[in-house]
């Protein structure tokens, strides 16, 4: 079951290319979505304003070598295994949530588009069903809402929510639809429209959801890094190390009080999850 | 000026909101990112600025010690338990570099009982600074005062 390609009777009855121009529209709508959100929020001015500003103050200079050396290890980094994510369940269901995602709509647009290898009906179904458990455990457990703010799973905020309940109803019905038999009568019918609406509600409303974060936090996450390099760092100070002999210098108060090789003090306001319902 | 917080930085984690004393730091509920809902109502005790883990949170130096156009920053490091602050003045010239400890021994582990001090002698009680302390505190004779020793109860409501 999870090997069948579920569009093979869908395109025998409105035909691949219906499937292709509806796929092709949605790439548009994304893409005209991202440019409207940037030119109406004005998120790409303000991010290479501030850029400027941290140019500004910079300590050192970066070579163009260094940056791509960061580029890189924001890529394996921050891209590929989210390691902006402190809290370890955030980061895992994020991991899933993406992957499933993107391996969704590879397989989608792959079998779509005429492929007949049989690897893409089995990534479909890992696909959606990734992006369903991911996605699910986010939703229910994990949103701040829900643990931190001792709300209810169901009160749902239209603009905050749009993008993970329709990633969710997308990938639910379209595993539905694909264990119901793939068709398009009866039970398989009433899956199928709900997966594309769901799949269309996601596609078309990249202005208003979160949608976007796709494209801007690989560039945040980079330009963070060339705050660090350069020393601007946000006008942030450097901590250093307690037992460095330079620090312990500079501080006559560290060694007095706190001896030559301070301990690692553990943790005190950050012991408990910030739970503030 | 009252605290505000880098909505890109910000992760929506909620250290400040727990920590705010005057209940204004707040997660909007639609970008589910911190956000400080009085600015009227904001002491700038630091209490958030210090405690969010990304630094997402930026407030205005006090006057005494900030120039106009200045920027303030700290960062509180619990594990090396220290706090550093940067003071930069608007033309970078001034760029002040601080760090003190703020803890000398492992948080939570070592904190004093009471119980453990002995209580001062009867020379210290009789010394200079001690010799005045009150009665009631029982540093004559006895134990402590309290409610129950004196067969007194404390009732609920209000009395005039």
């Amino acid at each position: 079951m999870l090997s069948t390609n579920p569009f093979t009777e869908l395109s025998a009855a409105i035909g691949a290319e219906a499937m292709q121009i509806y796929v092709i529209l949605m790439f548009i709508a994304v893409i005209v979505g991202v440019i409207i959100d940037v030119v109406h929020k004005k998120s790409a001015a303000y991010f290479f304003e501030n850029a400027k500003k941290a140019e500004k103050a910079a300590k050192r200079s970066i070579s163009s070598g260094d940056k791509m050396s960061m580029a890189a290890s924001t890529l394996t980094g921050e891209v590929l295994t989210s390691s902006e994510f402190a809290n370890p369940q955030r980061r895992v269901s994020h991991l899933m949530t993406m992957y499933g995602f993107i391996i969704f709509v590879v397989a989608n647009v792959a079998m779509i588009f005429g492929s007949e290898a049989g690897i893409w009906p089995l990534l479909w179904h890992l696909g959606a069903l990734s992006l369903a458990v991911g996605g699910g455990w986010f939703f229910f457990a994990i949103r701040v809402d829900v643990s931190s703010e001792g709300g209810k799973w169901y009160a749902l905020d239209l603009r905050g929510d749009l993008f993970i309940v329709s990633l969710l109803v997308m990938s639910v019905f379209a595993l539905l639809w694909s264990f119901s038999g793939a068709g398009l009568s009866g039970l398989s019918l009433v899956f199928f429209i709900l997966f594309i609406a769901a799949a269309t509600t996601l596609f078309t409303t990249v202005i208003w959801s979160k949608f976007a974060h796709m494209f801007f936090k690989p560039a945040a996450a980079y330009q963070k890094k060339i705050t660090r390099a350069d020393g601007s760092q946000e006008n942030l100070p450097d901590v250093g190390e307690m037992n460095d002999p330079a620090v312990q210098a500079r501080y006559p108060d560290i060694p007095e009080y706190m001896g030559t090789n301070p301990p690692d003090m553990g943790l005190g306001i950050k012991r408990e999850k910030p739970t503030h319902f | 000026m009252p605290t505000f917080v880098y909505m890109t930085r910000c992760d929506g984690c909620g250290h400040c909101v727990d920590i705010c004393p005057s209940d204004i730091m707040h997660i909007d509920p639609t970008y589910r990112r911190a956000y400080n809902i009085e600015p009227n109502m904001c002491w700038e005790c630091y209490s958030c600025v210090k405690a969010c883990p990304h630094h997402a949170i930026d407030v205005r130096g006090y006057a005494d010690f900030a120039p106009l156009g200045h920027s303030v920053r700290v960062i509180r490091d619990e594990e090396k338990g220290v706090i550093a602050w940067r003071i930069k003045s608007r033309n970078g010239e001034t760029d002040l570099n601080l760090l003190a400890p703020i803890t000398t021994k492992p948080w939570g582990k070592h904190i004093p009982q009471l119980a453990d001090v002995t209580g001062p002698s009867q020379d210290q009680r009789n010394s200079q600074l001690l010799y005045n302390e009150p009665k009631y505190i029982r540093l004559d004779d006895g134990d402590i005062h309290t409610l129950e020793s004196n067969g007194l109860e404390l009732k609920e409501g209000v009395y005039y």
